[in-house]
């Protein structure tokens, strides 16, 4: 029998995720700090619009680009927090979860051998989507020094004739690191001057702590260059329901559109109803849910600091990244021997990217009970690890 | 801050000064001041544990009673309240707009006792017009808290 696998899928490599969640799971009573999910149920009216659009029977397809209520509360959303307009008829997919959007502009933007400049660490599916589209993604290693931010130093260094599109993870999971105005203002000069789109994800775009989060499309000139791609997962607890969408100039909305229209049809119908009411009504939530993040984050950083392991201080998504590098093992020795003898997971830095070596991303979507414990657990290994080195 | 503070306060009167100025930002001299100040001007009354009886041996009924009343000249409801409120029985007073005037909460052994409060002691009260008591048979929520079945963390373990 022939070969039934493509050489470009049989070339990727899983998700570094993946191998440790095998572990994971084999434990049954593991504390888990791993997850890229929020705690909390989706808020209730929410839910409730959900239902209630079942029982009213809307079960069919909606059109391709989304329900044109939800698109109208998208474009809404976006010009109250964001100051950038979008027409809600050509500029706005709906699509299933941020996932989708980000596989849907690499598609519909790349010809073969174009190249796709990705800051790592960074989310795991950029490098995948990438070069499924036919495209060559370029690594930009962000650095600890500068707070893995992108700097435009590091911007010019990866840029060649073939660079097309720049990917901008920000707030960036897993490091929490944001971008603000004055950071992204050289990068968009840059982006401008070369003639390089941007995708920009933006998925945590609610979740930040030191100030609002400013999208790079509000920059002059950047909104017709740029896709925007956000989603309801991470602001609403909504992750289940698998709704993103993205937003940009017509002639790349339109061709993703195309192949949206073909690989999925349309978004969950459910879905789409109950993100409507979550726009609408959701806005008290997502503040509730930011205070009660940004508490659990002020904890682990002291508690980071008692015992003696260097973070930066993280302002966005709901991970730190703190280093591990003076026990002198890898990410994944020290998560591994982690999990074995304290029981508790986290997600070596490596999982996003080579350059996340030395780190973890640790979740901070857990109780402040729940963070009590395995802090009690993480301050207990790391004490025996220091008493290891010292003897 | 001092909003803050009572937002976590009121879900847990157990966390310490130390705790609050960490989860806030805060140094813990701003926020042990913030709350001697509040519970200096009445804003914080007490420090409250809540407890499901129900899961205990502890027999107890709760009862929520309408209470008809007549105003007093010169002193409104605030009279007749207050000779209600006093017993140690009444675990809540309110008054309300509607229907009836004084909503009293209260918490007894049984329903005997319920009742011989409400026939000996309530409805005895001269300003008193009428009662009308109702039985709570199941609580579901209070204060913000379910009390149904526990939650359990069903997120899958790892996930990027």
């Amino acid at each position: 029998m022939r070969n039934p696998i493509s050489e470009v899928t049989a070339g990727i490599q899983p998700s570094g995720i993946r191998k440790f969640f095998d572990i994971v799971s084999e434990m049954k009573d593991a504390i888990s700090l791993g997850v890229g999910e929020p705690d909390f149920d989706t808020p209730w009216q929410i839910r409730e619009e959900g239902i209630y659009s079942l029982e009213k029977g809307k079960t069919f397809y909606t059109s391709n680009s989304g329900l044109k209520e939800l698109k109208m509360e998208i474009c809404h959303y976006l010009r109250r927090s964001l100051d950038i307009s979008y027409h809600y008829q050509d500029e706005v997919l709906v699509t299933v979860g941020g996932s989708e959007a980000i596989d849907l502009a690499m598609r519909a933007m790349l010809n073969p051998g174009e190249e796709v400049l990705i800051p790592q660490p960074s989310y795991v599916s950029y490098v995948p989507c990438c070069v499924l589209a036919g495209g060559k993604p370029v690594i930009i290693e962000l650095k600890a020094e500068n707070e893995f931010r992108l700097t435009a130093q590091d911007l010019l260094a990866a840029i060649t004739d073939r660079t097309k599109i720049l990917v901008l993870p920000f707030p960036n999971n897993p490091t929490g690191a944001v971008m603000t105005r004055e950071d992204l203002e050289p990068i968009a000069k840059i982006c401008a001057e070369k003639d390089i789109f941007i995708i920009s994800d933006e998925i945590y775009a609610e979740l930040t702590y030191s100030g609002k989060h400013f999208s790079i499309a509000a920059l002059p000139g950047m909104q017709e260059r740029t896709i925007l791609i956000n989603g309801f997962s991470k602001a609403y607890a909504m992750t289940g329901w698998r709704l993103g969408y993205a937003c940009g100039p017509r002639n790349i909305i339109s061709q993703m559109t195309k192949i949206h229209q073909f690989a999925i049809m349309c978004a969950p119908t459910t879905s789409q109803y109950a993100a409507v009411v979550a726009l609408r009504e959701g806005d008290a939530d997502v503040a509730r849910m930011r205070e009660s993040y940004n508490q659990r984050r002020r904890y682990l950083l002291d508690a980071f600091k008692r015992m003696g392991l260097e973070c930066f201080e993280p302002f966005g998504a709901f991970y730190v990244f703190p280093s591990i590098k003076r026990f002198g093992m890898t990410s994944d020795e020290f998560a591994t021997r982690l999990l074995q003898e304290e029981k508790v997971a986290v997600v070596p830095g490596t999982a996003f990217g080579a350059c996340g070596e030395g780190f973890l991303r640790i979740s901070y979507a857990y109780s402040l009970e729940d963070l009590k414990r395995a802090i009690a657990c993480l301050e207990r290994f790391v004490n025996r690890l220091d008493g290891e080195r010292a003897s | 801050m001092k909003e803050k503070i009572l937002a976590i306060i009121e879900k847990n009167s157990k966390i310490d000064v130390h705790e609050l100025a960490v989860l806030l930002g805060e140094s813990e001299i701003a926020v042990a001041n913030a709350i001697s100040e509040m519970e200096r001007d009445r804003i914080i009354c007490g420090y409250h544990t809540m407890i499901n009886w129900e899961n205990t041996s502890e027999e107890k009924v709760v009862a929520l009673i309408e209470v008809k009343v007549t105003p007093q000249r010169g002193k409104g409801f605030d009279k007749i309240a207050e000779r209600i409120y006093n017993y140690s029985e009444v675990d809540a007073c309110f008054l309300m707009s509607g229907a009836y005037d004084l909503m009293v909460m209260l918490e007894g052994k049984n329903m005997r006792q319920v009742a011989q409060f409400v026939s000996d002691k309530l409805s005895t009260l001269d300003e008193v017009i009428s009662t009308a008591t109702h039985f709570v048979l199941r609580k579901y929520k209070e204060h913000g808290q379910i009390f149904a079945a526990e939650t359990r963390d069903e997120r899958m373990m790892v996930t990027p």
